[in-house]
């Protein structure tokens, strides 16, 4: 659509500059102000400049949780997107069944963060879970309370539970996209079902793969509540992800000025990584 | 479709409903059952857990204060998304497009990094523990999301209607109001479907902004841990109340859900 040049609609848009700033600018001051001060009450506190940002930027802490954070997303994504794709491939296309499918799928989404740790949590103990009972029964020996690599893959396939249906139902959308034409041509080629996938729905799923990639990697950067509420962050600190150091380190110890310069690096290192898939978007939308 | 096809949609299905089943099959249990050894459907069928909940005000009133800020948080972002999303969809201006990249962004901020100065600009005008503050705090990120959707909905309806309703004499309040408002209907449901589910969903700016008068559902929860151990029944019927709202507004939206969780991209 062509649109017209017309700067009166900034009017229209003031409200939402208005709210969003308030809620983003404002708070976003605030943790500047604190990251380079050092409070010990409201009237005592010194200019310490860059210091907390080194002290920070040194913390084994962080290190050690911005890694897990990586390797974390790294791992949702290579299980979802794929996984995803291949459930959408797989659903039925019309009638009462594919409504059925819709919202049987969309019912991880829709269930608050922390009553997902909580199901997770019930469904893997050993003692009263069906997962935990399960899997001990069968010889192995699982608790993802004290076993760090079965903490890990539970919340891995916790992650998986909560979120593989919204990869799948933008792929989806994205497949309903493609006009049936496309399949009539193929026919006609004899194209193995690999043809089609690689050079028809692969291409055509595109822009909302981006888009499942870009909030897949955005949410699992920063989940909190789930883990939170399933293994605490144990063992040890073994799923200790980024948001919960930073809410340990400004809420447990109330350590304002190294909190506010972790919040900064953390919303930079995101805003850095928002804009490369974005950039990515817009370039994906502007070749097609 | 091959029955291949079918084996693997039918056990990922499997595979989401089961822990579901299992939190819905403990809701309905006594906690000396469900400590006493497994089954696999309630031997002694109970509602006591549930009882629990709808006497107790200091549960119930969990899912109001949840629901009233929840609500609050949609009708503020639709209102003020609405005009919003109408001029990035039909004008061009100073800034635009920054303004939208900084949209998003606020989208993807993580609620962590908001936690303290939150806490401080809530409690420093007077609005600590009251549903407003919640729900302005989750504006956050569903004022960005109800633009984007919104957006996306509005640049499929043609700009020969707006043209043709100014020339008919129609103002743009009564235009907006009158025609274009209808015309989009199935978008303002969606996106208020996931303003509602977006601030349902979230936990710790709702439990860091409250105390006592607010205090949302999920914050509520933690209270069944206490010295005497869990009571697990308990937990997992608040859990299945909590799924119950998203499972009765999905239904009115389940062809649009795709679209809505695109940004309105698809």
């Amino acid at each position: 659509m062509n649109k017209v040049h017309n700067n009166k609609a900034w009017w229209l848009v003031l409200p939402v500059f208005l709210l969003v700033a308030f809620s983003a600018i404002v708070p976003m001051m605030t943790v500047v102000n604190y990251s380079v001060q050092d409070i010990f009450d409201p009237s005592t506190r010194i200019f310490v400049g860059f210091d907390w940002y080194k002290q920070v930027l040194q913390d084994p802490r962080l290190h050690d949780s911005l890694l897990r954070q990586f390797i974390y997303s790294g791992c949702v994504l290579l299980i979802e997107i794929p996984l995803g794709i291949a459930i959408a491939l797989t659903m039925p296309t019309k009638g009462r069944w594919a409504s059925l499918c819709l919202i049987v799928m969309a019912i991880p989404l829709l269930i608050p963060w922390n009553v997902v740790g909580t199901i997770w949590q019930i469904f893997g103990r050993a003692d009263i879970g069906l997962l935990g009972w399960s899997l001990n029964e069968a010889g192995i020996d699982y608790n993802y309370a004290s076993n760090t690599m079965d903490a890990w893959v539970t919340v891995l396939v916790m992650d998986v539970w909560h979120w593989t249906s919204l990869v799948a139902l933008l792929c989806y959308s994205g497949l309903r996209a493609i006009p049936d034409v496309y399949y009539q041509a193929a026919r006609i080629d004899r194209a193995s079902a690999w043809a089609v996938f690689r050079h028809i729905q692969l291409p055509k799923m595109k822009s909302v793969l981006l888009i499942a990639v870009l909030l897949r990697f955005m949410d699992s950067f920063m989940i909190y509540t789930e883990p939170f509420v399933l293994t605490g962050g144990g063992p040890g600190n073994a799923t200790t992800f980024l948001s919960q150091t930073l809410t340990k380190m400004a809420i447990g110890q109330f350590d304002l000025g190294p909190a506010a310069a972790f919040s900064l690096v953390y919303f930079l290192i995101i805003l850095l990584l928002s804009w490369l898939f974005y950039t990515a978007m817009t370039h994906a939308d502007k070749n097609r | 479709m091959n029955l291949r096809k079918k084996m693997v949609l039918a056990l990922y299905i499997l595979f989401l409903l089961v822990p579901i089943y299992w939190l819905l099959n403990m809701s309905f249990k006594s906690n000396t059952e469900i400590l006493g050894g497994l089954t696999f459907w309630p031997q002694d069928f109970t509602l006591a857990n549930y009882k629990v909940i709808f006497t107790d005000p200091s549960w119930y009133e969990g899912y109001l204060n949840s629901l009233y800020y929840v609500c609050l948080n949609t009708v503020i972002s639709l209102t003020v998304a609405l005009p919003a999303a109408y001029a990035f969809s039909r004008y061009r201006f100073l800034g635009d497009k920054h303004l939208f990249f900084w949209l998003l962004t606020n989208r993807m901020a993580p609620p962590a990094v908001f936690l303290l100065p939150f806490f401080q600009l809530y409690s420093s005008i007077g609005l600590f523990d009251t549903h407003i503050a919640v729900a302005l705090a989750h504006c956050l990120f569903s004022v960005p999301l109800a633009v984007w959707i919104l957006e996306g909905f509005m640049s499929g309806v043609p700009k020969e209607i707006d043209e043709t309703a100014y020339i008919d004499g129609y103002s743009f309040p009564k235009f907006f109001v009158k025609i274009f408002i209808p015309l989009i209907g199935s978008g303002i449901g969606v996106t208020a479907f996931f303003c509602f589910m977006f601030s349902w969903v979230e936990l710790l700016l709702a439990r860091t902004l409250t105390s006592v008068n607010a205090k949302p559902i999920v914050a509520v929860m933690t209270r069944t841990v206490s010295a005497s151990g869990i009571d697990w029944g308990v937990l997992a019927a608040a859990g299945v109340l909590t799924i119950l709202p998203g499972m009765l507004v999905i239904w009115f939206v389940r062809n649009h859900v795709a679209k809505g969780f695109a940004l309105g991209r698809v």
